[in-house]
């Protein structure tokens, strides 16, 4: 870390006093107002350290190519007709995979003294989580766009066309959204970074891999399927899947609104719980 | 009068087994520097979390300008505004990002921000800087980035803790200036510190806090006066002649000796009410007749630990009563 050294700053008393000449202080903003000032901070944050971006692009193109090759030939006769099915659960996977990092940044910024003068503020206090989330809907819709992109290449052709696409990924950051408060709440109950990874992949694996993303669960023995239709990426999947295929299954998105608005309640008061007795 | 900034009564905070703060009682007048003077682990930063909103105490009361710290949370939350120990600014981010974010935080749009925090930036030196990542910053202009993010709304009431630990005289300096500025502005000014000396030249008042009780209130004259109103600190050459030097020191300066962890070193309390110096050069004479080398010395003030010694009978340590 560098530092600088300072030309002499010689604090001059007229110059001080007019910043402090108490003007007219403005109304508090509102809840919304603030969580985008936090939105913005993290858009910062990304111009700041811009390869932490590679998460969010490098790491889905890598599992886009390796699973469409890998598993097209053995599942569905060609990496083409596999990548039909594929697609929109691997995207579905990569963007679950990366909302992991909301909580490891939430676990590295709660030590720092910023965090004590955000609490200080009279704001709204959901907003600084609210704030981190709504960044990282950026990453997230940037993953999504690298997939699709990808995907197109490849030779993926969604039925569904641009409505059923664009509609298919929104649900997904809605999902995700939701989804992510559950990290909001491992960052701010646990002690290190490490553990914030730990637990995530803990649960992040089992979720995406025992799910429909890489193959019917119809395949799957019988006590697996018992997991995997209650397995809310599954429900994710399946949803986005019907999206952009243009078959939309009103009942699995149903089952996603109700089980994201359920994580928003729950996990977000839990978060807050936390974030206030920090 | 008016009405205290702060006030508590048997304030109490619990770690574990540490009782961080332990029944504190403070009443600070507003419109003044108050200073909290403790060593290390006597619980400052503590209180000063709590009464900040930051911490929920775990018994006693605390009120801000009237309003409970924990009831009325968000009222005190729009009246002050805290300079934490470590920097309460972001590091990824530059001066200027983090005033404009603050700005905004602070209900301010867009353009207003900008402004705010170009005339801040100005009047705090850092116009040059305002484009680079805090972690690039010197301590000083970190310190000062700090200040100035927490005066962007003219707060009435203002925590720092510890503003000037770690800073090199010049920076120190500087600090000082900006703090008297503050106060002459009408806000109250709530300083914790390790020094004697920033407590006496700042405050208006100060208490002295130890395992997170009050242990002596009072202005910074009084405070003095019951410990002395200076010391002399002397180096010497052999430390076998110590015990011979304290004997003379202790009788001429008829006061009390305390001998440092250094074998060489010694210091004694004047009571001398203006003629310090002089009593001080009559003492060193009396070792120079006596022919005990003297390699260094100094007149100051008390130093926390012997204010401490004072107070409490015990030096200021962090040693834990389990
Ligand atoms: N979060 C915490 N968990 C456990 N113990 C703590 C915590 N915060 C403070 N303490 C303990 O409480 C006591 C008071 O700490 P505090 O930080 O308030 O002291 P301080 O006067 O600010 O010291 P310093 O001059 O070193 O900043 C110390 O013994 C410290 O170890
Ligand atoms: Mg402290």
């Amino acid at each position: 870390m560098s530092t600088t050294t300072e030309t002499t700053y010689a604090p001059a008393a007229e110059m001080l006093g007019t910043v402090l000449a108490p003007g007219v202080k403005p109304p508090r903003p509102s809840a919304w107002s603030a969580s985008l000032t936090f939105g913005w901070r993290a858009v910062l944050k990304i111009k700041h350290v811009p390869e932490q971006l590679f998460d969010v692009t490098a790491f889905p193109l890598m599992m886009t190519l390796m699973f469409t090759y890998l598993f097209g030939g053995a599942l569905a006769g060609s990496p083409t007709e596999y990548l039909q099915f594929l697609l929109p659960g691997i995207m579905v996977t990569s963007v679950v995979m990366i909302t992991m990092y909301t909580g490891v940044e939430v676990n590295k910024d709660i030590e720092k003294g910023v965090f004590d003068r955000f609490r200080t503020l009279p704001i709204w206090r959901p907003s600084t989580m609210v704030g981190y989330l709504l960044g990282d809907i950026l990453r997230y819709t940037m993953a999504s766009t690298v997939i699709l992109l990808v995907g197109l290449v490849l030779g993926f052709r969604p039925q569904g066309g641009v409505v059923g696409v664009v509609i298919g990924i929104l649900v997904l950051l809605g999902f995700s959204f939701a989804f992510s408060w559950i990290w909001t709440m491992f960052g701010l109950l646990l002690r290190s970074e490490k553990s914030v990874m730990g637990v995530s992949m803990l649960v992040l694996f089992p979720l995406t891999f025992l799910s429909n993303v890489y193959v019917e669960p119809s395949t799957m023995p019988g006590w697996l399927q018992v997991f995997v239709n209650v397995n809310p990426i599954t429900h994710l999947v399946a949803s986005v899947r019907s999206l952009m295929a243009g078959t939309p299954d009103a009942g699995e998105l149903m089952w996603v609104l109700v089980a994201s608005v359920l994580m928003i309640a729950v996990f977000g008061t839990l978060t807050m719980r936390l974030y206030n007795r920090k | 009068m008016p009405d205290p900034a702060i006030q508590t009564s048997g304030l109490v905070k619990v770690f574990g087994d540490t009782r961080a703060v332990d029944g504190l009682d403070l009443s600070v007048p507003s419109g003044s520097v108050y200073g909290v003077l403790g060593p290390n682990g006597a619980g400052k930063t503590t209180a000063v979390r709590m009464l900040a909103t930051l911490l929920r105490p775990d018994g006693g009361e605390a009120t801000v300008f009237g309003h409970d710290v924990v009831r009325e949370a968000d009222a005190v939350r729009s009246r002050v505004s805290l300079t934490g120990q470590y920097a309460s600014v972001d590091e990824e981010m530059t001066g200027a990002e983090n005033l404009i974010l603050l700005g905004r935080l602070l209900g301010h749009r867009k353009p207003a921000a900008k402004e705010r925090a170009a005339e801040l930036l100005e009047a705090f030196g850092l116009t040059e800087a305002a484009g680079r990542q805090v972690k690039t910053y010197s301590g000083g202009m970190r310190r000062r980035i700090d200040i100035a993010a927490s005066i962007l709304n003219t707060p009435d009431l203002l925590f720092l803790d510890e503003p000037t630990t770690g800073l090199d005289p010049r920076s120190r300096n500087q600090v000082w200036d900006i703090v008297r500025v503050v106060v002459a502005h009408g806000t109250t000014v709530l300083l914790t510190t390790q020094y004697l000396e920033e407590a006496d030249r700042l405050a208006s008042r100060i208490a002295v806090i130890d395992h997170g009780k009050v242990i002596a209130e009072g202005t910074p004259g009084e405070l003095k006066s019951s410990v002395g109103s200076g010391s002399v600190h002397v180096r010497l050459r052999d430390p076998a002649t110590r015990g011979e030097a304290e004997r003379l020191l202790a009788e001429t300066l008829d006061a009390p000796v305390y001998l440092e962890a250094d074998p060489v070193a010694l210091t004694a309390r004047i009571t001398g009410d203006g003629a310090e110096a002089a009593q001080a050069a009559r003492a060193l004479g009396r070792l120079a007749e006596a022919g005990i080398v003297v390699d260094d010395f100094s007149l100051g003030q008390p130093s926390l630990d012997e204010v401490f010694l004072a107070l409490t009978d015990h030096p200021a340590t962090e040693e834990q009563a389990a």
